[in-house]
């Protein structure tokens, strides 16, 4: 898998300190470090990206190697610190990946990695393949010490998520290094190191962008046409794909986008009166390429994002290149299709929430204890988003990572009625707790339910603080949510749990009566780390086929069969919230049958 | 060689198996082989495509529309909904049994999965498996990825040969369930052998 190679490929050059957030398309880099021989270097999941930053930033002023793993979202979380290192440099190798989600195919946003290089003043580097990651990841360590700054290694979706065969070392072995050298001139952050810093900056990022237009991976294919194609990371790729046995295009791929490789482009376009950009995200390096014209007078045609011919919005593939450039010179899509016509409809195969899942529990309670009162339902990011699917129906909104407690408390500012937050353990902890702080302090009147399944279920069960284990390997104290909660002021906290209907909607009602902020915490494993704690079943003869089970919670195990409800036994998990509703008393454990 | 192959079904059903031992096969027997897998918001009773290339020829991890020699589908709607990557003489092996969206119940959509086999069946060479008749002498629809590796590989579409896949199962199957397993790759075999006389 790409997201291995880059693993791989950091070890090989000596990594000491690896530090990330699990997120959509990354996680597996931090995953495939800890299951490699790694001894000597130090591997954690942070409690969020900004901390894993941090962290990484300390060993790399002490000369180590050190890489940072998030998602995109993820490093507007970290672009704090990222902003200032990238004004004060580092001594080891500083390599942040920033993994992009084209589509987006699981991420709020399509925000362009690259675009935070060029705003931050460092380099970025951008693989096309799961094998030029490997190289590529050397590479950025060595690009990082050379020039002293921080480095972003963007890889997209479909670049972490293939395959492909690479060639590894027997044995890696962490880089020596120095230790950290006390030089507060150089480690520490005034106004006037930042003046200095800015100007010396500037300066070397022309330097690195002579350097980087000798760079290996900044490529021309056939270049005597006269017509050109741009194009980056894996939409490369797909492009060559589309232009294998063709010689009249000149093929044109930039891989270090920032500091834009202006002498290479140059040289690249040499001949070219016609270029056509194809590009994820953003047209980032369309953009450069209408700057480097206009700067040098050349008498070129740039097409792309900006001009209509390439969307904007969505993932590249094959077959979208080879439309967009059929407008261009020519390219046909060799292959012939089946007939595609009079195609039956298909199911929709919708997510949601797995059967037994504890979360359908606790959003069920809070919906019958406030039925009939006006309520506000503020969720955040983590597989219990999908409590907004129906019959549930009870995500209002979802912003980012931590938002629902604090736009809770907005929402209480500016509207009668309940307000809740519901919030997951991982998410609690990555950003939540500020907000707890701040609901607090300005007396908001808000109820915060943590739904917690012990686990960072969405991303791959990934461990957390409350989880008690580490990626050292170690066994550590559990951060204990409640008393965590406490310590913050909260005067009410409600440990529960979902599984238990009537004691749940009992804690709601409670925290719904009283003023302040108040705290449920739904404590109830994920049924993908535990065991099912047994069966469901329906008595036939009792059933009065009311269907309310499946019109209330909406289970994925609960299905009918000629009519009649049934459970699905491979599905179903014991959770019995089924049976807690049922108004007649016909679903019971297995002993029913 | 050059061969695109799609494995697709619906998530829970073993696809990604299938495709890893493809993978590894092909590679097993010199050739280079990208693969890709669709993972994230897709859990359980989503829809899956594992993507597998083969050869020199492939750079998209992606396999183009109208460009996949095999798909091997575990669930005919998902056949359907993936038919658009099967060249024009390619072949489909597809699973008769439907799964039923885990939607189904609340809003039923009366899918049973007969109009889509009616439909590949004009449309495209296919071999069916009835993945209940097939598992039933194994006792369990999880060795279904096996057999339907099996009748793709005995069908002479997948160009890798019976011995190096019995050797990656070994490699990549859990002690206990090796000879078993063995066992529904060779009865799947037979099925393909005989579709295609």
């Amino acid at each position: 898998m790409g997201n291995g190679a880059i693993a791989l490929g950091a070890l090989a050059a000596g990594v000491n300190l690896v530090a990330g957030y699990p997120g959509t398309p990354s996680s597996e880099i931090i995953e495939t470090v800890s299951k490699y021989p790694h001894e000597g270097v130090h591997l954690e999941w942070s409690v969020n990206e900004k901390a894993a930053l941090e962290v990484a930033v300390a060993a790399a002023y002490s000369g180590a190697r050190a890489l940072v793993t998030m998602k995109q979202m993820g490093l507007n979380v970290a672009s704090d610190p990222l902003m200032s290192v990238a004004y004060v440099g580092v001594k080891g190798g500083l390599v942040l990946v920033s993994a992009d989600d084209p589509g987006p195919i699981s991420s709020q946003t399509e925000q362009d990695t690259r675009r935070y290089a060029d705003f931050c003043r460092i380099p970025v580097f951008d693989p096309s393949s799961p094998e030029e990651a490997y190289t590529m990841i050397g590479d950025a360590f060595e690009y990082s010490e050379k020039y002293g700054t921080p480095v972003l290694f963007r890889p997209t979706t479909r670049v972490c998520h293939a395959y492909a065969s690479i060639d590894i070392p027997d044995k890696t072995s962490p880089k020596e290094y120095d230790g950290f050298i006390k030089d507060s001139g150089r480690w520490v952050i005034f106004p006037r190191l930042s003046y200095l810093n800015h100007g010396r900056i500037e300066e070397r990022n022309v330097e690195i962008g002579k350097d980087f237009s000798a760079y290996s991976f900044n490529t021309v294919q056939n270049p005597e046409a006269e017509k050109a194609v741009v194009t980056s990371g894996i939409s490369y790729a797909y492009v060559r794909e589309c232009l294998k046995n063709r010689s009249d295009v000149r093929l044109i791929r930039i891989a270090t986008a920032f500091p834009f490789p202006e002498d290479f482009v140059l040289g690249a376009l040499d001949g070219v009166s016609e270029v056509l950009c194809i590009e994820e995200l953003s047209p980032y390096i369309e953009e450069q390429i209408l700057k480097t014209a206009g700067m040098h007078h050349l008498d070129l045609t740039v097409h792309g994002k900006l001009d209509g011919s390439v969307p904007h919005n969505g993932e590249n593939s094959v077959e979208l290149s080879a439309k967009i450039l059929s407008g261009f010179p020519g390219v046909q899509t060799a292959n012939g299709q089946v007939d595609l016509s009079g195609s039956p409809a298909l199911p929709v195969r919708p997510p949601v929430l797995c059967a037994g899942c504890p979360h359908r529990a606790s959003f069920y309670a809070v919906k019958q204890a406030m039925k009939g009162q006006k309520a506000f339902f503020c969720g955040d990011i983590g597989c219990y988003t999908l409590g907004n699917a129906m019959p549930l129906d009870m995500v209002d909104t979802c912003l980012c990572m931590g938002a629902g407690i604090t736009m809770a408390q907005g929402m209480n500012y500016t509207n009668d009625g309940v307000c809740f937050a519901f919030t997951g353990d991982s998410t609690f902890f990555a950003s939540g707790m500020t907000g707890v702080v701040n609901a607090v302090y300005n007396e908001a009147d808000i109820i915060l339910c943590v739904l917690d399944n012990s686990t960072t279920a969405m991303t791959g069960h990934q461990p957390h603080p409350g989880t008690g284990r580490n990626m050292m390997g170690n066994f550590v104290e559990k951060v204990d949510i409640a008393k965590v909660l406490e310590g913050m002021g909260v005067r009410k906290i409600v440990t529960v749990n979902p599984l238990d209907l009537e004691k749940s909607i009992k804690a709601v009602r409670e925290c719904a009566a009283e003023k302040g902020v108040k705290a449920i915490i739904f404590k109830s494993p994920c049924i993908a780390i535990t065991k099912p704690s047994g069966r469901c079943s329906v008595d036939s003869g009792k059933c009065i086929n009311c269907k309310k089970c499946i019109r209330e919670i909406g289970c994925p195990a609960l299905v009918t069969a000629d009519g009649k409800v049934t459970i699905d036994r491979n599905l179903c998990t014991g959770c019995s919230l089924c049976s807690q509703i049922c108004p007649v008393g016909a679903i019971g454990g297995e002993e029913h049958e | 060689m050059n061969k695109d192959i799609l494995i697709c079904g619906v998530g829970g059903q073993g696809t990604v198996l299938a495709s890893k031992i493809i993978a590894a096969s092909a590679m097993q027997e010199g050739s280079v082989v990208h693969s890709a897998e669709t993972i994230g918001m897709a859990q359980r009773g989503g829809p899956v495509t594992s993507h597998v290339r083969v050869g020199e020829n492939a750079f998209s991890p992606l396999i183009p529309s109208g460009s996949a020699d095999i798909i091997l589908a575990f669930e005919p709607g998902e056949a359907v909904r993936n038919l658009k990557y099967l060249k024009k003489d390619g072949i489909a092996i597809v699973n008769t049994c439907a799964v039923k969206p885990v939607t189904e119940s609340l809003n039923p959509s009366g899918y049973e999965g007969t109009a889509q086999v009616e439909y590949l069946r004009s449309r495209c060479s296919c071999i069916f498996v009835s993945s209940d008749e097939v598992c039933k002498p194994f006792g369990s629809s999880k060795f279904f990825n096996i057999i339907i590796l099996g009748v793709a590989a005995g069908s002479g579409r997948l160009g890798i040969s019976k011995e190096t896949v019995l050797a990656q199962i070994e490699k990549r199957v859990p002690q206990k369930f090796i000879q078993t397993n063995k066992n529904a790759f060779l009865a799947g075999f037979e099925i393909g052998e005989s579709a295609v006389k």
